[in-house]
């Protein structure tokens, strides 16, 4: 358990744009009548998805009054649930993966560069850019040591690659998510050592290898 | 090793077409009518003989789990729902499924529904997964799109699916603990029994089961239960994905027969440990819930439920976490009991306590600032949350670290030696999480 507070400071109120309530509605339909509690956690997501990542009280407030919640009810969801951001966080809010998996694979000099170049976790830099904290597993361990940068994860990194991708995140520079070196995903370094027949061994020669339109393409051709 | 003509997860890392069009030139959606045209009892049956044992961790057969679901009751519908809220350490297996062969996915749900007589079904993804949710959703929109899945769809059943993302919070891998956050609570587990079987979401009947058992289904129908059944030792039977992380060369997911030996595993596909067999130092085989297995037990052992288990340890969800000598192990394992602490949900004393209790005095260990004497109460301690809590995350949180006293007490004592011998006033280390 961790002890998990409001921010001191609270805007006046919240009301959500129309577009998200139109996507609130949708997430609601997905429940049967009389059950519409049930979206508490999507409609807080977007709620702090519109608010800068960050959930204000009046949020919280304002979601239990859709769903026919008590107040407290709600509050008590944004407090236990550890994605639910209670304190304004950087513009690029950088979740750190500290669990063993990801210890193993070094990502102690991950989190010395984050110390050094943004500061104490929880911290906004002077800029407002960057903020940090450390979860745990994010569950990519084969591609540890990584992190989550907004929605997008970064993986296989090394102090060398992740300040590269931090100076650009920086200089609003575009970055491509997923593997740091290079990996399609979960593969092994170097070469498939299963599928080949379908992939060939550097996954790109086989006949099932896709070469469609963009679209049925992975994150990591988005770039 | 396991030839890929004999593979369910012929899409694994994402270098063939995840779309509809590229499902289907791989099998999936292939004639699913004639399936379900067979009957829920053929289909039930045919997934016990396969001898399927769920994926999620515990191993429970899932023909088995089918088949508790109680006779139809028209106020109480029923319903699955997938459990994808895949965050036990050193797993990562869903989310390749999730993200590049979705379908296996969806039409797994339509199976499972059928089989069990329920028309909507809730897959509960962990809130990080974000490009998994994304892709699922664009699966299940084409599905919809092709009249796959819907009210009126070709195959006679009416069914539908909903993605339902969590918020991160481990214990909802807990299937109570799921259903409770599906419902829009806490997370907290329920006393069982009732079982979700009778009362399970919203009180109706309900099956829970992890994205790999759900996702090997369609395949397991259509190739037979008998050719399933041929992989692995007796009652461990089929492919299972492998996460190996930790220092080997290549670390990877793969698809393997189960049973398959520890070093045939890491030879063949992850290049070998960092600095050779040699240098192995321990594994945790099954997720970082289950005891560490030291070097020399764990390098010819089969990777399956019951080996391990003899092991005492546990096949998990398959997450082989490899460890070699310079690891600080105590370290290692106090990280994990961390983990544990930070995902307590607070219901049960012995969990939320303990698991605290458990890491402040494995920090002052892995530096020798405790007595020799607390090793023994840490282990009494374990015994005291284990079983003794509602869900098994007390029994999680205390495993690793017997794994560590049965296995490793040694390199404890000699911190302790170490510290005694030239003790220091500078205060501990390792305090310092940075969540804290």
């Amino acid at each position: 358990m961790t002890v998990r507070r409001l921010a001191e400071e609270q805007p006046a109120s919240f009301a959500f744009t129309p577009e998200n309530e139109a996507r609130c509605a949708k997430e609601i339909a997905k429940y049967p009548q009389g059950r519409e509690a049930s979206a508490v956690l999507a409609l807080l997501w977007l709620a702090q998805r519109q608010n800068g990542r960050w959930l204000p009280k009046p949020a919280i407030e304002k979601v239990a009054a859709m769903l026919g919640m008590p107040p407290i009810r709600a509050l008590e969801i944004a407090t236990f649930y550890s994605m639910f951001n209670l304190a304004p966080v950087g513009k690029y809010f950088i979740q750190f993966c500290g669990t063993t998996p990801c210890v193993l694979a070094g990502a102690d000099a991950i989190k010395a560069v984050l110390a050094r170049r943004v500061g104490p976790p929880g911290q906004v830099t002077a800029d407002g850019l960057f903020s940090w904290a450390e979860v745990e597993c994010l569950g990519a361990c084969c591609n540890a040591p990584m992190v989550q940068i907004n929605d997008d994860y970064y993986e296989d990194l090394t102090p060398e690659n992740f300040e590269v991708l931090l100076d650009r995140l920086a200089a609003g520079k575009p970055v491509k998510p997923g593997s740091q070196i290079g990996r399609r995903t979960s593969e092994p370094i170097g070469g498939l050592t299963s599928l080949t027949s379908l992939y060939g061994v550097d996954g790109r020669s086989g006949p099932q290898t896709y070469r469609g339109a963009p679209g049925g393409e992975t994150v990591s051709d988005k770039d | 090793m396991l030839e890929d003509k004999d593979r369910i997860f012929l899409n694994l890392y994402g270098f063939g077409d995840r779309s509809l069009k590229g499902a289907r030139a791989r099998g999936a959606w292939d004639n699913t009518k004639a399936l379900l045209d067979k009957g829920k009892d053929w289909i039930i049956n045919e997934m016990k003989a396969s001898g399927l044992r769920g994926r999620g961790g515990a191993g429970f057969p899932t023909g088995l789990k089918w088949s508790f679901m109680p006779k139809l009751d028209p106020a109480r519908p029923h319903y699955l729902v997938v459990n994808a809220d895949e965050s036990e350490p050193g797993t990562c297996k869903d989310r390749e499924i999730m993200r590049n062969d979705p379908h296996l996915l969806v039409e797994g749900c339509l199976i499972a529904s059928f089989a069990m007589q329920a028309h909507a079904c809730y897959i509960y993804i962990r809130g990080e997964y974000v490009l998994e949710y994304e892709r699922l959703q664009a699966a299940i929109d084409e599905a919809y799109d092709a009249n796959l899945i819907g009210q009126d769809n070709i195959h006679g059943w009416p069914f539908h699916v909903h993605v339902h993302r969590g918020a991160g919070a481990y214990i909802c891998g807990e299937e109570t603990a799921l259903l409770e956050s599906l419902e829009g609570k806490k997370g907290m587990p329920r006393l069982k029994p009732p079982f979700p079987a009778n009362m399970g979401l919203y009180g109706s009947p309900t099956t829970v089961n992890n994205v790999e058992s759900i996702a090997v289904a369609p395949t397991i129908l259509r190739r037979g239960a008998a050719w399933f059944a041929s992989f692995g030792a007796q009652n461990n039977s089929g492919t299972k994905l492998f996460c190996i992380s930790g220092h080997v060369e290549k670390p990877c997911n793969v698809e393997e027969a189960m049973s398959i030996p520890f070093r045939e595993l890491i030879e063949t596909h992850c290049g070998g440990i960092r600095g050779g067999f040699d240098n192995l130092l321990a594994v945790i085989p099954g997720g970082s819930s289950v005891p560490l297995v030291p070097a020399h037990e764990i390098i010819d052992a089969a990777l399956d439920f019951d080996t391990l288990r003899n092991l005492k340890s546990g096949l998990g969800t398959a997450a082989v976490i490899v460890m070699d000598k310079s690891t600080d192990i105590v370290r290692a394992i106090t990280r994990i009991s961390y983990f544990y602490k930070h995902e307590s949900c607070g219901q049960c004393t012995p969990c939320r306590e303990g698991t605290g209790w458990m890491w402040r005095v494995l920090t002052r260990m892995a530096e020798g600032r405790a007595q020799k004497r607390e090793i023994d109460m840490l282990l009494e301690v374990t015994t005291e949350i284990e079983g003794h809590t509602i869900c098994a995350l007390g029994d999680a949180a205390a495993w690793p670290v017997q794994g560590l006293i049965r296995h490793f007490r040694h390199e404890i004592e000699k911190r302790i030696d170490q510290y005694t011998a030239n003790p220091h006033s500078e205060p501990a280390e390792g305090f310092g999480i940075a969540a804290e």
